[in-house]
């Protein structure tokens, strides 16, 4: 037995850092058997380890609830921030700025998010931090027992709390509105496309929004939910064939003309949208925000990149900071020397 | 000249004993009117002549057309704490006319703007009329200015009657509108025509003069809330994140000024730092504690409000073992208050800010020099202890302008605390943990995002969490991580800066206090002494308290306990650490919206003596 471990150990697959995929791996999901947030645990898991970033190159963030719980679920080797509820963006805001080489990954959920934390979610937005921010979307409060999210479509009836009468928030329409660079909208139940978004979003320097539907198993599974396995499986709308393109790999993608849109990231990487039922641009803005109005109307599922803006700074782009690091400056860079103090109190009266 | 009012007629000259150097100067106008210039160009020109001086704005939550009061204390003795009486009053303000003459001391001076056309009924003051349109009319400023300049007049006029140095007028301007030459030519040719008005057209009547000292010299005049910013960047600030606020924004504002200028990699001229503008004040201090937590010196300010939507954050912060600096300008509260008027109520909220047990780092400065002295050591605490750090200055202290001792460079170097980089963790080999006191002083060791070691990571969070920062709902977990915090405070208690004590021999009556009341309490010390009463006075400049605060509780008969708040916070915070002697205790506490004044506190400590002896 220990042998055959062994030997095992010595075949596992490598990435090009040299991890195993187990390096990207995070302690045992304390979630319930099925829940969509542990597939996108397993989906971040799988983008991290093929796109070869060392896992101490990445710091996680959340707020509180469900989804906030399953940073602890992947990347154990990463640093992490589980915040306060629906504040998981200014404590990402200010990490960020300790190291400007690392890589934020935020998971938040649709009552983090949309409900007490949608101030912070449209602050970060305008301010266009680099950040993945994935919302594991499933219209309930879990930890809680099951009441309405904000995402919640109105008529829904759960278990115990009766039938939803105010009106859904939309948070992809809601970032885009809010000025996001990046917004794509996927399923938990189709964890190729969310694995490949994923990625896109890593890729992409600024905030990229990933609204993932993912169903609650407990609380919010019904058929009928717009959050639901089901439900998704048969309303899912595809914008694309999305997939992306590592900026190592030289892959020559030959489409017609007019058949696919391909996007070059800001580190080389590319997505390439792959054309299915009509053209969808997700550069325009005005097309982002129509296709959304009319899923909404046409009550589909839209998934794939709604929009992307690879041409604004991010945040940490317009500050001029230094090449080191902040939080390794030494103390001769952030206290001016002794000779500035004569200066300083000449300058008061 | 026209005037509403003919020159105040004396029959005969009164001989005057001069008053010299003691006496305040009250100045009513309108805000938003440009006054605040003219008042400081005052302050500053006698601070220049070497006097000892003191400005206080009492100013209205509005933008413009509200009546607003600049106080001035001269006091040759160097007595500078808010005091009640107005010698010289200047009525630029219709509104408040009235009420501003009544203000006056019997044989004080009324100077007033001779287009207010109400009446003078009192008749032992002396009044002079100010030709303010007249001369703002014949002045070259352009009419988009006029009104601004119009209070310039009144620096002119109180320059004749009180001996104010026009070059150190002309000095105080340069100072103000930075050299600008436009701006100081047209200000101080308002100034020039004004005194030269009063010189030919005002006989003085009075008794109060400017004379010359030496007694300024050594000391600087500024504000504590610029004090505050420039002590920051001396303490190594890299994040601020604030929300605007008065009286705090002015603190964030100074950061924007002077960190371009000490602050800059001079290789590259890159920034060591970097400031949001947040969208409200809970996510101000989460930024500031994402910030602290990935390795910067972080740090943001504010006031009672905004304090009050930052509790929640601050709960996380001292669990979580994270380091940044709040500074609290503290105004009147609870709710909206006195946005615009002082206070030193915050000190509970502080002390017990967050649910469950929590306990916290505060500073007291007491000064402006102070301010800046807080301003880099706070960091140096917040680090070391790993834990929010508050400074809680007011409204008069970070506001105001105050003669103070100029900004002392750090005595001792950065001290970043227990922070481990890759080099260090390989010595630590399987110790480290990072809620794991491994020194016994109840701080850990912290690791810093952007650490590439593989055993640097670590998961912070709120939650219940074991020494290696894992998710945990023991109960012996719990109840043993939350006793090392407690460790912890013990060890700050030596660690944060020592009351300042003033002893006078054979004293057996105690005064503590703490903050910017210290002026008021050094000048009612010496008024007891004349009673017969003498003092010794702690002032208090930190929590929690060392062992010299219960020793000097223990020493006295009794202690005053003397603060700007109706509670008496301070004596409650007392009352609940020296349990044992707190019957020595007597709180003398009231919050009006003003600074506390000398006088207030000598009648109420007499008052309470005679009560008891």
């Amino acid at each position: 037995m220990t042998d055959q471990k062994t030997s095992s150990k010595q075949r596992a697959k490598v990435n090009i850092v040299g991890l195993e995929k187990s390096d990207y791996r995070g302690h045992p999901s304390t979630l319930c058997q099925g829940c969509g947030h542990n597939s996108i645990s397993s989906q971040i898991i799988s983008a991290c380890y093929e796109l070869g970033i060392a896992p101490e190159r990445i710091i996680k963030f959340s707020g509180i609830g469900c989804s906030s719980k399953s940073p602890t679920y992947f990347l154990s080797r990463s640093f992490g921030f589980n915040g306060v509820h629906g504040r998981m963006p200014a404590l990402a805001t200010g990490a960020m700025f300790g190291d400007r080489n690392l890589i934020g990954l935020g998971v938040s959920g649709d009552g983090d998010t949309a409900s007490i934390g949608m101030g912070q979610f449209k602050h970060v937005m305008r301010r266009n931090l680099p950040l993945v921010y994935i919302i594991e979307n499933n219209g309930v409060y879990g930890l809680t027992k099951g009441q309405f999210s904000a995402t919640a479509e109105e008529g829904l009836y759960l278990k115990g709390h009766g039938t939803n009468p105010y009106m859904p928030i939309d948070i992809a329409w809601e970032a885009l509105v809010g000025n996001a660079t990046f917004v794509a909208r996927s399923f938990a139940g189709d964890p190729k496309q969310a694995m490949e978004l994923i990625k896109a979003a890593i890729s992409h320097r600024g905030i990229a929004v990933l609204d993932i539907i993912s169903p609650c198993v407990t609380f919010n599974n019904t058929d009928e939910s717009m959050h639901s396995y089901a439900w998704g499986k048969q309303h899912e709308a595809a914008l694309h064939e999305f997939s992306y393109v590592p900026p190592r790999e030289d892959i020559v993608v030959t489409y017609e003309e007019g058949e696919a849109i391909d996007v070059t990231m800001h580190d080389g990487s590319r997505v390439v949208l792959k054309k299915l039922k009509r053209d969808y641009d997700p550069t325009d803005r005005a097309e982002a925000m129509h296709i959304l109005e009319e899923a909404n109307a046409k009550k589909q599922l839209i998934t794939g990149l709604i929009y992307i803006d690879t041409s604004q700074p991010s945040l940490l782009d317009i500050y001029n900071l230094t090449d080191t690091p902040l939080n390794r400056l030494s103390e001769g860079h952030i206290r001016p020397g002794p000779e500035t103090m004569k200066k300083i109190n000449d300058m008061m009266f | 000249m026209t005037s509403a009012h003919p020159t105040v007629q004396i029959d005969q000259p009164i001989e005057l004993e001069p008053i010299v150097n003691d006496f305040s100067i009250t100045v009513g106008t309108v805000n938003g009117s440009g006054s605040q210039t003219s008042n400081l160009t005052i302050l500053r020109a006698i601070f220049k002549m070497g006097i000892p001086v003191s400005g206080k704005n009492l100013f209205p939550s509005n933008i413009q057309g509200q009546p607003t009061w600049y106080t001035i204390r001269v006091n040759k003795d160097g007595y500078l704490a808010r005091r009640e009486g107005h010698e010289i009053v200047v009525a630029m303000n219709p509104e408040t006319f009235s009420e501003d003459l009544e203000k006056l001391v019997p044989g004080g001076v009324f100077l007033y703007a001779d287009d207010i056309k109400k009446d003078i009924p009192r008749e032992d003051v002396v009044a002079y009329p100010m030709p303010v349109k007249a001369l703002v009319r014949e002045s070259d400023a352009p009419s988009s200015l006029k009104n601004y300049v119009a209070n310039m007049v009144y620096v002119g006029v109180l320059a004749q009657i009180l001996g104010i140095d026009l070059d150190m007028i002309y000095q105080a301007l340069e100072f103000h509108f930075k050299s600008k030459q436009k701006p100081i030519d047209m200000n101080y040719g308002l100034v020039q025509k004004a005194a030269e008005w009063a010189a030919e057209n005002l006989e003085k009547r009075d008794a109060y003069r400017l004379e010359a000292m030496d007694a300024t010299k050594d000391c600087i005049l500024a504000d504590g809330n610029t004090a505050a910013a420039i002590g920051s960047i001396y303490g190594g600030v890299h994040l601020t994140a604030w929300y605007p606020i008065t009286p705090a924004s002015s603190l964030p504002e100074a950061l924007y000024e002077y960190l371009p200028l000490l602050r800059k990699e001079p290789e590259t001229g890159k920034n060591t730092y970097a400031i949001i503008q947040a969208e409200d004040e809970l996510a101000a201090v989460g930024m500031a504690i994402g910030a602290g937590w990935a390795g910067l010196r972080s740090m943001t300010a504010t006031s009672g409000p905004g304090l009050s939507l930052m509790t929640e954050y601050v709960g996380l912060a001292y669990y979580a073992e994270v380091p940044l600096v709040i500074w609290d300008i503290q105004r009147v509260g609870p709710s909206t208050g006195l946005p615009t008027r002082t206070s030193q109520a915050d000190l509970t909220q502080i002390y017990f800010m967050s649910h469950g047990d929590t306990e916290h780092i505060l500073l007291l400065p007491g000064s402006v020099n102070e301010c800046f002295e807080f301003g880099w050591r706070s960091f140096d605490l917040a680090e070391r202890l790993q834990t929010p750090v508050f400074v809680l200055s007011d409204l008069d202290l970070g506001m105001n302008q105050w003669m103070t001792k100029p900004f002392e460079y750090p005595d001792t170097p950065i001290d970043r605390g227990k922070v481990l980089w890759e080099e260090d963790l390989e010595k630590f080999e399987k110790d480290w943990a990072r809620y794991l006191d491994i020194d016994g002083d109840g701080i850990p060791y912290r690791t810093i995002p952007g650490n590439r070691h593989p055993r640097s990571a670590y998961f912070t969070r709120g939650t219940g969490h074991d020494e290696n920062a894992r998710y945990s709902e023991s109960p012996e977990v719990w109840e043993r991580i939350s006793l090392r915090l407690r460790k912890k405070f013990e060890t700050a208690r030596e660690m944060i800066p020592k009351p300042v004590v003033d002893s006078k021999e054979g004293a057996e009556i105690g005064i503590i206090a703490w903050g910017s009341t210290e002026p008021a309490i050094l000048e009612a010390r010496d008024r007891l002494i004349n009673h017969g009463i003498k003092t010794n006075f702690m002032r208090i400049r930190g929590i929690p308290f060392s062992y010299e605060v219960g020793d000097f509780i223990r020493k006295h008969k009794r202690t005053y306990v003397i603060e700007l708040n109706r509670d008496g916070q301070m004596y409650q915070l007392l009352d609940l650490n020296y349990a044992d002697r707190c019957a020595k205790l007597i709180s003398l506490a009231r919050l009006d919206g003003l600074p506390l004044t000398a006088r207030w506190v000598d009648e109420a400590v007499r008052a309470k003596e005679e009560e008891l002896t």
